[in-house]
C-alpha cells in the first residue's frame, strides 16, 4: 500500500501536497481501491472557498459515489479537468496525474490536524 | 463459440431484400394519395430502412432473445426489496379481458363504469391495508410514488406559509429517495443507522429543526428490519411541524400485521409491482399508489375516482392539488393485476402472504449464517443482508459470489446495498419459494463459499454458462454509448 512520506493525510483518506504558494490534494491509493474503478469526478468551480471538512466534490465508482472532503481551509485555484477524458488516472496514479484540485490555503505552509505518512498508515492499519 | 453464447443477430442482419410479413389484399376503397392530405413535412422521401423478414423469423428473433433472460418464471430472483414474488397468469388472463385491454383512456366515464369501479375498489383495499384516508393510482412507478409525496409536502408547507428546505433520510435509504428529494426540489439529510441496524434516533434529533420539511422511511427498513421506535420518530418528526412519508418497498413484510398509518405516517407509497405481484422483471411498468391522511388529501393529484350511488365519476384535482402526475390514470393493466391478487387472497390470504414471506426469509437466513456474517440480524422480517467481508478477506469479493450464481442459473440478490454494510448480499426470497428452492439456494452459496479456498479462479472467471460473460461495467460506465447506428 503506497503512502509517500512528504504528504499530509485526512481522515477521509486524501492528501495533500505542499507546493510554495499552493497545496495539491487527491485520494490515496487507498481509498482508490476501497472505491473501485472511478468513473465520474464532480469538481467544484474555480475560485470557490472551502474551510476544512466541507464537501468540496464528489467521486463516482461503479457501485458508489462517495463525497470529497476539503483536508485543509483554501479557495480553489485549479481543478484537474483531464479526469473528465480520463477518470482512471485516479485509480492508476492517485498521487500523481489522479490529482484532484489545487487550492490557495488560507493559512499557508499549515497543515492543520492533518496526519504524516506514519499516522495515515496506522490509522488505516 | 457455440450457437447458444454468439452475440445474436439483429433483425436488420436477417432481412433479405423484396421479403414479406403479410400480402394484404387490394383495398377496396379509393387511395388516397398521402402528399394531398398530410403536411409536406411529416412525408418521407425515402421509405423507412426497415428489416425485411417474414413473421415466423420475427418470432424466432425476439422469442429468442427472450430464452437468452433469466426471469422469475424461470427460477428464483432473490433482490433485496423487489419482491420478485411470482406473478399470477390469472391476473394476466383478467387484464387482457378486451373489457379491459381495449378501453382508450379519452372514453367518457360512463362508457368506463366498470374500469373506474375496479380502480374505487382497488383504493378501497388499499385503504383498509393500510388505514390511509385517500389514495391517487396515478403514478406509475414507486419513484415517482416518492416525487408525488414530496411535492404533496411541498404544497403542503407552501400553504402554510413555511419555507422549509430540507427532508430527512437514513444512511441505508434507497437510491430513488435522495433523487426524489432532489427533484421535489429540497436538500437531504442523512441520518445515521445505529449498531441493531434501526434510525439512530439521538441523531435524528440533532438533525432536527424547522428547516425540517419531512422524512422518508422504508418501513421495515433496508436492512430488513423493522423500526421498532417507529412512533417516537414519527412523534420527533411531527413536533418539528414535518411530515412523515413512508417508502412502501418492503411492505410485503406487514400486510394485516402493522399498517402506516397507525404508525403516524402521513403518505406511503405502495409498490404494486412488489407486494402485489404485478410483474416487473421486464421492466415493468410498475406501479406507485400514494395513500395520504385526510389532511394531505387536498394535495393529491387529479382526477381522482369517485363513486355515487353506485355510479362511478372523474372528480378533477381541487384547488390545492399539485397536478397530475401522468399523461392518463397511470398503469390501468397494472392496477387491474393488483385488485385481481388482491381479491384472489383476500384478507385471511394476504395476512399468510406476509407471514410467509417474513417465514421464508428467515430460514433461509439460518441455512447461511454459518458461512456469511449478518451484521444487523436482530429481528429479521422479509429480507436480511448477509455480508461477504470473510469471503473478501480470504480473497473473494462478494461481486464474483454475485457472479457466480448465475452459472447455477439463479439470479444474484442485491449486491453492495445498503451501504452501511460493506460487501452486501441484499437477499429477499418471497413467500412464492418453496423450502426445496430455498434449500437449494443456500446449498448453492455453500458451494460457492467452499471454492473461495478450493478454486477462486472459477470465481474469478465466473460466469461461464451465461448467454454473455462478465461485462465490463466501468468501461459501459466510462464510456456510454446508448445508441445504436445502423451500419
Amino acid at each position: 500500500m503506497s503512502i509517500p512520506d512528504g504528504l499530509w493525510y485526512s481522515k477521509d483518506h486524501e492528501w495533500a501536497r505542499l507546493e510554495d504558494d499552493h497545496a495539491v490534494i487527491g485520494i490515496t491509493e487507498f481509498a482508490q481501491g476501497e472505491l473501485g474503478d472511478i468513473i465520474f469526478v464532480e469538481f467544484p468551480k474555480v475560485g470557490q472557498k472551502f474551510s476544512g471538512g466541507d464537501t468540496f466534490g464528489t467521486v463516482e465508482a461503479v457501485k458508489t459515489v462517495a463525497d470529497l472532503f476539503m483536508p485543509l481551509d483554501g479557495e480553489i485555484i485549479e481543478v484537474n479537468n483531464a479526469l473528465d477524458e480520463e477518470p482512471d488516472r485516479v485509480n492508476s496514479d492517485p498521487y500523481g496525474a489522479g490529482w484532484l484540485v489545487k487550492v490557495k490555503l488560507s493559512v499557508p505552509g499549515g497543515t492543520g490536524d492533518l496526519l504524516d505518512a506514519a499516522g495515515y498508515k496506522e490509522l488505516i492499519g | 463459440m457455440s450457437a447458444a453464447t454468439a452475440p445474436p443477430a439483429s433483425l436488420f442482419d436477417k432481412s433479405v431484400p423484396g421479403r414479406i410479413g403479410h400480402r394484404p389484399p387490394a383495398s377496396d376503397v379509393p387511395a388516397t394519395d398521402p402528399a394531398a392530405v398530410l403536411d409536406a413535412r411529416l412525408l418521407r422521401k425515402q421509405p423507412a430502412p426497415l428489416p425485411e423478414v417474414s413473421e415466423p423469423e420475427v418470432l424466432r428473433h425476439f422469442i429468442g432473445l427472450s430464452v437468452r433472460n433469466h426471469h422469475v418464471d424461470r427460477d428464483i430472483y432473490p433482490l433485496g426489496s423487489c419482491t420478485m414474488k411470482y406473478n399470477p397468469k390469472i391476473n394476466d388472463a383478467i387484464a387482457s379481458l378486451p373489457g379491459f385491454a381495449q378501453l382508450h383512456p379519452r372514453q367518457p366515464a360512463d362508457q368506463v363504469q366498470g374500469a373506474l369501479e375496479v380502480m374505487a375498489r382497488l383504493e378501497q383495499a388499499l385503504k383498509g391495508i393500510t388505514g390511509m384516508d385517500r389514495f391517487t393510482l396515478q403514478p406509475p412507478a414507486g419513484s415517482s410514488g416518492e416525487l408525488t409525496g414530496v411535492l404533496m409536502i411541498r404544497k403542503y408547507h407552501a400553504s402554510r406559509g413555511a419555507d422549509r428546505q430540507t427532508i430527512v433520510i437514513p444512511d441505508s435509504a434507497h437510491g430513488t429517495n435522495p433523487a426524489s428529494v432532489i427533484m421535489g426540489g429540497y436538500r437531504t439529510v442523512k441520518v445515521a443507522t445505529d449498531g441493531e441496524g434501526r434510525v439512530d434516533r439521538a441523531d435524528l434529533k440533532s438533525k432536527l429543526g424547522p428547516d425540517v420539511a419531512g422524512m422518508m422511511l422504508t418501513q421495515p427498513n433496508t436492512l430488513g428490519l423493522f423500526e421498532d421506535h417507529i412512533e417516537e420518530i414519527t412523534g420527533m418528526i411531527h413536533a418539528a411541524g414535518g411530515l412523515m412519508y413512508m417508502d412502501g418497498a418492503n411492505l410485503n413484510a406487514l400486510i394485516g400485521l402493522a399498517r402506516p398509518a397507525d404508525m403516524g405516517f402521513d403518505i406511503t407509497h405502495i409498490n404494486l409491482h412488489k407486494t402485489f405481484s404485478t410483474p416487473h422483471g421486464g421492466g415493468g411498468p410498475g406501479a406507485g399508489p400514494i395513500g395520504v391522511t385526510a389532511q394531505l388529501a387536498p394535495y393529491l393529484p387529479g382526477p381522482l375516482v369517485t363513486e355515487s350511488n353506485g355510479s362511478y365519476a372523474w372528480e378533477p384535482g381541487g384547488p390545492e392539488s399539485i397536478g397530475r402526475m401522468h399523461g392518463h390514470f397511470g398503469n390501468f393493466g397494472m392496477l387491474v393485476r393488483a385488485y385481481a391478487y388482491i381479491l384472489a387472497l383476500g384478507e385471511d390470504g394476504l395476512r399468510s402472504m406476509s407471514r410467509r414471506a417474513v417465514l421464508n426469509a428467515n430460514y433461509l437466513k439460518s441455512l447461511l449464517t454459518d458461512v456469511f456474517d449478518l451484521p444487523y440480524g436482530d429481528g429479521i422480517m422479509h429480507e436480511f443482508v448477509l455480508s461477504g467481508r470473510r469471503q473478501k478477506e480470504r480473497g473473494i469479493p462478494t461481486l464474483d459470489i454475485a457472479k457466480k450464481l448465475l452459472d447455477y442459473g439463479v439470479h444474484a440478490p442485491t449486491v453492495y446495498f445498503p451501504l452501511v454494510v460493506p460487501e452486501a448480499l441484499m437477499i429477499e426470497p418471497t413467500e412464492s419459494e418453496t423450502k426445496q428452492t430455498l434449500d437449494r439456494f443456500a446449498a448453492m452459496l455453500h458451494e460457492i463459499d467452499a471454492l473461495v479456498d478450493s478454486d477462486p479462479e472459477a470465481l474469478r472467471n465466473a460466469p461461464v454458462n451465461t448467454p454473455v460473460r462478465r461485462l465490463d461495467e466501468t468501461k459501459a460506465n466510462r464510456e456510454l454509448d446508448l445508441r445504436w447506428v445502423k451500419s
